[in-house]
Parts: C-alpha cells; structure tokens; sequence
C-alpha cells in the first residue's frame, strides 16, 4: 500500500466531491463510498507520483479529467483523454463507480490517461 | 399500410391464444390494438410474446428493421428570447430513434441560422420542457425518457445562447460524436466478448458501422453490426449485457452493471430477472398497480422476454440496450 496518495483534498468548484487518501476512508463495507482508481500515464504524458487514488464512485470522468489536468499542471489548451481497458474512452459525464462495477479487477479500477488520442 | 406523415405501420401477429393482435409502429413507438382491447398492457405484451415465440430468421430481421426505422415526429421552435430579424417559423423533421440529435439537426439549424443575426449564434443546443437533451444519448431513449405519454409531435426549443454546461456535453463537429459512438460500440464489446471482436475488426470496418448510422444505412450497418451480435453457441449469449438503465427520478445518470445472460446451470436470464436485481420497484407485486413503466423503443416488452434476445434486437447501434423507467400515468 505504500504506493498509496497522501494527497490534498481536491475540491473543485463545480462538484463538492474530493479525491483523497484511502486511509480515510477505511470502512470495510461492500458498498464503501470511495473506490480505489490506479492512474496510468500512456506515452510522453507525464507520470504521477501517486498512481493509486481513492475517489468517490459518483464522481464523473470529466471531473477525474479536470484534476489529473490541474494536478500535472497542463496548460488549459492541452488536451487529456482518459481510456478504460486500453481501449475505450468513457463518456466524460459517466461515473467512476459505474466502470469500476462494470470494469474494475483486483479491487482497483486502472485507467489510463494521454495527451493525444492513444486508442481508436 | 403507411402513412406519409407519421409512418404507421400494422404488422398483424397471431399470439399464443390463437387471436390477432396487430402491432403498431407509429414513429417508431409501437403500439397494439387487440380487437376488443386498445393499447392496454395486456395486449402490448401478447403481441411483443407473439413476436418472440413464432421467432424465424426473417422475423428477427424485421425486428432490426422496425427499431432501426423508428421516427419521432418532431416540432422544433427558437427559445423566444433569442434575438430574430423576422419572425422564426417552427421546423418540423422526422427523427431517426437511433441517431443522434447533432448528427440530424443540420437543417434545423440553417432553417433558423436565416433569421437570425450572424453575431447571436452560438453553439446550438435543444430543450425539452425544460430540461437540456442530452445529444450523446440516442434520440428515441431522450424521447422515452422525457416525453413518453405526451402528444406527438414532439415539441422540442431550439436554443442558441446560453449553453448548459453543466448539463450537456458540447458537440463542435460530428467527429465528437463518431468519438462517442465508436467509444460506446467498444465499451459494449467489452462487456460482451472481452472486446475480442471489435479490436480484430480493421479500421474501415469501425468505419462502415459510422458511415452506416449517419447515412441512416440499414444494410451498410449490420453487414458489420452483426459480427458484434455473434457469441459461442455453447454459451447461450454475450459474457456480459451491455445495458444502460434510466429514470427521471434520480440526479445518477444511469445504472450499468455486470449481468450474464444465464444462470449458471443454463437458464435464460429475463428483462424481469435484470429489473429485480437494478431496479426491484419497476416489478409490480401481485394485484398492486403499475408504478413504473418499462420502455425500450417505445414499447413494453414482457418482464419473461430472455435478455439476451432483447439485447440482440433492442439494442441501439451504440450496442447498449437502453432502458427508460418511468413513472405509470395514472389514469
């Protein structure tokens, strides 16, 4: 677990929904609020330190999209495309919890992220 | 039998009992009469039984057709508080129930660019009774939704400032859409053959299931299409449903799950069998009314039709098998 995010509460004005460390939310039931998103870079786009983030199932891609964005500090021009599987991106308005019901393995949720279009 | 305005069609069907019922296709919203009993559940769920039981190749097909040839009569009409140099006449189109409301509103949009001045347009998008649509969902699941039980034709405002961005996802060209669909396509695939099929599928192939939906090409479509609807015999059906559920009631854009088509001793899976595991309210019990109403095409297909059928049929040519529930009219 030591590849786990001691991060700052992330908040953004549109949503009032954090991404934060796991550690807080260490209830053991089925149906926790947070899931576990492991966040893969593809290509030259730059890594993140903390790869392993607990985010609340009701948050949307696009405000997933927007924190890596503010996080590896892109410039509001750049693009950032997110991909389930390596091979589908999902709808910005979709929910993190539904794919990681629907596409999450081991517990954890692996999404992928890139600068440009890496599939399809 | 068709009529010029609103296509109806009547497919007469011989149910299990020996009666007929006839199958209506009005714009894509199909409805039976029975001889003595108009539009009740009833009857609606005989014919659509009717259908499913005296099952061949060519009715099947002619199920594609049906959902694929669905049209809403549409009315659209500028939000008044745009600004127009002369009057602006209401539009009225036919929609595909498959498409997409930004890849079918090219003219909508020139018919009213005309009376508008140059430095008013903005980015144009649609309301109905105030509540922003949602381009990236198919036009027949917004009409479900939304306008299910409302008199046709479907009246919808035309806006060009103002944009909801909160609410809907912009569309600056029919690429974002294709992005969409191709996405949607793949994400069922997934689901359904450990996206296995549609990654062995080459680019022009990915190509011709586009082409096909935005040039309305039945044939062109499920040349390719079918290949996604194809899975191992011995296992009865896809690995997993792609299906999207619905309601009005909730701020949750959807419920998806994983849901296998059998049990696993065999056993086919219902839209009844789904319905009680994601959303148990929509299943009357007993002699207890109607709360909700189930919708996929316009219709109320029977709780005991097999998933997978539903899923090989009714599904949008996004692959998903889109689910409206909404509450019963009380009447």
């Amino acid at each position: 677990m030591s590849e786990n995010a001691e991060s700052p509460t992330e908040t953004t004005k549109e949503e009032p929904t954090t991404v934060s460390s796991p550690a807080e939310n260490s209830g053991s039931n089925e149906e926790k609020k947070k899931i576990d998103v492991l966040l893969k870079a593809v290509g030259d786009t730059p890594i993140m330190k903390t790869k392993k983030w607990a985010v609340e199932r009701g948050r949307t891609v696009q405000s997933l999209s927007t924190f890596i964005s503010r996080f590896l500090k892109l410039e509001p021009s750049e693009q950032l495309f997110i991909y389930v599987n390596q091979s589908f991106a999902p709808s910005p308005d979709q929910e993190v919890g539904v794919l990681f019901e629907c596409f999450g393995s081991d517990g954890k949720l692996v999404l992928h992220y890139c600068k440009s279009q890496a599939w399809g | 039998m068709l009529c010029d305005w609103c296509r109806y069609v009547r497919v007469q069907l011989n149910d299990n009992t020996g009666a007929f019922s006839f199958l209506t296709i009005a714009g894509g919203l199909i409805r039976t009469q029975h001889k003595s009993n108009v539009c009740s559940f009833v009857t609606r769920r005989h014919s659509l039984c009717a259908t499913w039981s005296y099952r061949s190749m060519a009715d099947d097909k002619d199920v594609l057709r049906d959902v694929w040839f669905g049209r809403i009569p549409t009315c659209f009409t500028l939000n008044q508080d745009e600004i127009t140099e002369r009057e602006a006449e209401p539009f009225y189109l036919l929609l595909p129930r498959v498409s997409y409301l930004t890849l079918v509103t090219d003219k909508v949009k020139k018919h009213f660019h005309k009376v508008m001045r140059q430095e008013d347009l903005e980015e144009m998008w649609f309301e109905y009774e105030g509540t922003p649509l949602k381009w990236h969902y198919p036009i027949g699941v917004l009409f479900d939704l939304h306008a299910s039980n409302t008199a046709l034709p479907w009246s919808i405002t035309v806006h060009f400032k103002d944009f909801p961005e909160q609410d809907l996802l912009h569309c600056p060209s029919n690429s974002v859409i294709e992005a969409h669909f191709m996405s949607s396509i793949k994400e069922a695939d997934a689901l359904k053959h450990k996206g296995q099929v549609v990654n062995e599928m080459q680019k022009k192939d990915h190509k011709q299931l586009w082409m096909g939906l935005q040039n309305d090409k039945f044939d062109q479509f499920w040349a390719m299409n079918r290949k996604l609807m194809e899975y191992p015999t011995e296992e009865g059906g896809f690995r997993y449903l792609p299906f999207r559920i619905y309601q009005t009631m909730s701020d949750r854009p959807f419920i998806q799950k994983l849901f296998r088509p059998a049990t696993p001793d065999g056993h086919a899976h219902t839209l009844g069998d789904l319905l009680k595991e994601m959303f148990p309210a929509a299943i009357p019990q007993d002699d207890e009314q109607m709360k909700y109403q189930v919708i996929i095409h316009g219709i109320e297909p029977m709780l005991e039709t097999p998933i997978q059928w539903l899923s090989e049929h009714l599904s949008h040519p996004d692959n998903f098998l889109h689910i409206c529930i909404i509450p019963a009219p009380n009447d």
